[in-house]
């Protein structure tokens, strides 16, 4: 059954699916928004947009204009013109500013004290009933509580991505740490080796892809969760531009926003696969 | 007066209180001013203290003062320097609003230099809510913001927040200019006596649309809470939120309701002028000790914002005005459907092109009688549960002198009275009876 595929058909099977799915689209939208209603005098048609005039509503844009649209934000991502008109590429820039430092705050304090965790049973099962209640607890919750305590849109949407990206890492590296191999341990101590050592060097690399496990969960969450917490906060980002162009209806704009997010979303995770694969080990 | 908030209100220097008010110094070289000129002049030609002291014992300031006015045109100098606004003491500003056509002079201030002139280096902030906009200004990352009228009101009240946070409303920004929108599918239901079961939409509790919008219903004999639902919805979301079905129509700012006829979704079912005429809908709100504590930073930032309201007021300036807003960087919507909200030549989403030129003013005089009527609707939709006194509310949030010293300052005519009869739904408000308006209704919580 498990015959390896060849890597260029699989990528052909993915051109053609993505084809057929945007032509299907193209085409469903031909002629969309037609209202099929009396024309109404010019002086009115022109105050309204084209499918009003005719009795319709605006459709959806097709995948043409969605392209469109694409060439123009990208050929000029990193323009400033005003704190609320700035370039793709830099909303998408402080999404990620954001993102980053909320996680590696979070994995500052996570990795250690995942580690105090995985290394003491007793503290595992005193804290794991907290750890479990705040765990599932959704961004836009945390949000109004952020905002007032620090009263501080851009360090609470910090604190958002920090307190919700802190658990899969956290968890992840009690548990590999308290899966160490009883024998590795033993052997450690039967050479002599001091409690840093140990940690250092036979803990620390032995659970390390678990950890890294971990880190990998929590980057995707924190970027799940930077597009929430900015279309509330406002001010920049990639969540708040999405917001914008739901002002301003622009359906197209959000289509784009999907786009973008998805791929920095993968980019970030193949970064850290890259980096799990750098501490993998085999028997 | 009865004192409803615990602020100090320490006398000016003066001689005068002015309950949360910048001073009022004279400006033509008499007072504390004149009096800083002319010592500053005697310490100018008599720069030694022993010889000044001598002079003055022996002559007396008046007769020295004379005999240097026969060199030196003392009068002139003096209403000068009275007359130069002294430096802000903060130059850099941040001020939140929300991209709707009511924000229009805040925004166009920017673009069209009027904070710049000035002497102000104010930076625009567009927001996600109304919510936002109070939590971000009571936290103080806005020095200044624009708001709906009732929201310093409630705020300074205590209402909706979880403590008594003062605010002010320094100037209003827009008169008229808001709708109700309706789903096209209810072309025929043009009665609100027919509205049963409706599913609205106004942009805050704290809002005059939500009070209108009430207060048109219960005309209609529908009581507000049970015959009909209202949500809070962000202004953006209405129109999306109609073309899903969610709702049946709104009561909200433009350019939405204006949007919803640009893309087919809704028409405009009846624009709030003529509900009450001259109604009141955003404010530029400041913190209560802003006059106190930035006393020319705040006079700086009045002359702007009643600079930039009455210029957005003149028709002949409406469509330069449109321009300069619509971009990305402002209200961020096609300029054809904000041109039409200002200059009042628009579509009405049933085939007609209406011509109503005072589809929305803008005209600052935060008039108390305005803050009356909505205290009294927070009365009675049970918003505010307790007694106020309506006037001295009124008078401490509504800051009528510094709006009228502004107005007067750029040359237009500030109203006498700060309390007006008012015309709503074709009934009289007195805001001195404000009791017995209140009584009257039989709809009320």
């Amino acid at each position: 059954m498990n015959r390896p595929v060849s890597a260029w058909r699989a990528t052909l099977l993915s051109l053609v699916l993505l084809g057929a799915f945007l032509g299907a689209w193209e085409l469903a939208l031909q002629g969309a928004g037609q209202g099929g209603g009396p024309a109404v005098d010019p002086e009115y048609a022109a105050l309204v947009g084209q499918a009003a005039a005719t009795g319709g509503q605006t459709p959806m844009p097709k995948p043409s204009e969605i392209g469109a649209r694409l060439f123009q934000l990208l050929s000029d991502p990193f323009y400033i013109r005003g704190p609320n008109d700035q370039g793709i590429g830099i909303q998408v820039a402080y999404s990620l500013g954001r993102v980053l430092l909320g996680f590696g705050i979070a994995a500052l304090i996570a990795i250690p004290l995942g580690f105090v965790i995985g290394m003491s049973p007793l503290l595992n099962a005193a804290l794991n009933p907290f750890i479990q209640v705040l765990r599932p607890v959704s961004p836009l919750a945390w949000m109004p509580l952020a905002l007032f305590t620090i009263q501080d849109s851009s360090i609470s949407a910090v604190f958002v991505i920090f307190i919700c990206s802190i658990w899969p890492m956290l968890l992840n590296t009690a548990f590999g740490v308290s899966a160490v191999r009883r024998e590795w341990l033993n052997v450690a101590r039967t050479l002599e080796a001091g409690t840093w050592r140990t940690a250092f060097r036979v803990i620390l690399p032995a659970a390390a892809p678990t950890i890294l496990t971990g880190m990998r969960i929590s980057i995707g969450i924190a970027w799940l969760v930077i597009v929430a917490a900015e279309m509330l906060v406002g001010g920049t980002g990639i969540g708040y531009w999405v917001w914008n162009q739901w002002n301003n209806l622009s359906i197209a704009d959000i289509c784009i926003a999907i786009l973008l997010i998805g791929l920095v979303g993968l980019a970030l995770d193949r970064l850290l696969g890259l980096l799990a694969r750098a501490v993998a080990w085999h028997e | 007066m009865a004192r409803i908030f615990g602020n100090d209100i320490n006398p000016c220097e003066c001689g005068r209180t002015h309950a949360g008010m910048a001073c009022d110094l004279p400006t033509d070289g008499t007072g504390a001013m004149g009096q800083a000129v002319e010592e500053t002049i005697l310490r100018a030609v008599f720069p030694d203290a022993a010889t000044r002291r001598a002079m003055l014992t022996t002559f007396g300031a008046a007769t020295l003062l004379a005999a240097i006015g026969d060199q030196l045109p003392l009068g002139i100098a003096r209403e000068a320097f009275a007359q130069t606004p002294a430096a802000p003491e903060k130059r850099d500003l941040k001020i939140g609003f929300i991209a709707i056509t009511c924000a229009t002079p805040i925004i166009m201030a920017d673009p069209m230099g009027f904070y710049r002139r000035q002497g102000l280096n104010v930076e625009v902030i567009r927001t996600a809510g109304w919510a936002v906009i109070r939590d971000r200004s009571i936290a103080r990352e806005f020095d200044a913001a624009h708001m709906l009228a009732p929201m310093p009101l409630a705020m300074s009240l205590g209402v909706g927040v979880a403590s008594p946070q003062p605010w002010s409303v320094a100037a209003i920004e827009n008169i008229n200019g808001q709708a109700i929108t309706l789903a096209n599918k209810h072309r025929d239901k043009r009665d609100p006596k027919d509205w049963r079961g409706f599913r609205f939409a106004v942009p805050f509790d704290f809002s005059i649309h939500n009070y209108l919008l009430r207060a048109y219903i219960a005309e209609a004999g529908l009581d507000p809470d049970r015959d009909i639902q209202i949500r809070a919805v962000p202004p953006p979301e209405m129109v999306a939120n109609l073309r899903a079905d969610n709702i049946d129509g709104f009561l909200g700012p433009d350019p939405f309701n204006q949007r919803a006829v640009f893309d087919g979704v809704g028409f405009i079912h009846i624009l709030t002028r003529e509900m009450w005429d001259g109604h009141p809908c955003c404010a530029f709100a400041v913190p209560a000790s802003m006059p106190r504590e930035m006393p020319n930073t705040f006079a700086a930032l009045m002359r702007a914002i009643v600079e930039a309201t009455a210029y957005s007021n003149n028709q002949a300036n409406r469509r330069e005005v449109a321009a300069a807003i619509s971009g990305p960087n402002y209200l961020n919507q096609p300029q054809t459907v904000i041109e039409q909200v200002l200059t009042g030549t628009f579509a009405n989403g049933l085939g007609q092109v209406q011509r109503v030129p005072e589809r929305v003013g803008f005209e600052p005089f935060p008039y108390h009688s305005m803050a009356i009527w909505i205290l009294t609707q927070m009365r009675r939709w049970g918003q505010l549960q307790r007694e106020v006194d309506y006037a001295a509310v009124a008078q401490q949030v509504f800051l009528t002198l510094d709006a009228g010293r502004a107005m007067r300052d750029i040359g237009l005519v500030v109203p006498t009275n700060p309390m007006r009869t008012e015309t709503i739904l074709g009934k009289v408000f007195d805001p001195a009876q404000p009791d017995a308006y209140l009584n009257s209704f039989a709809i009320r919580r």
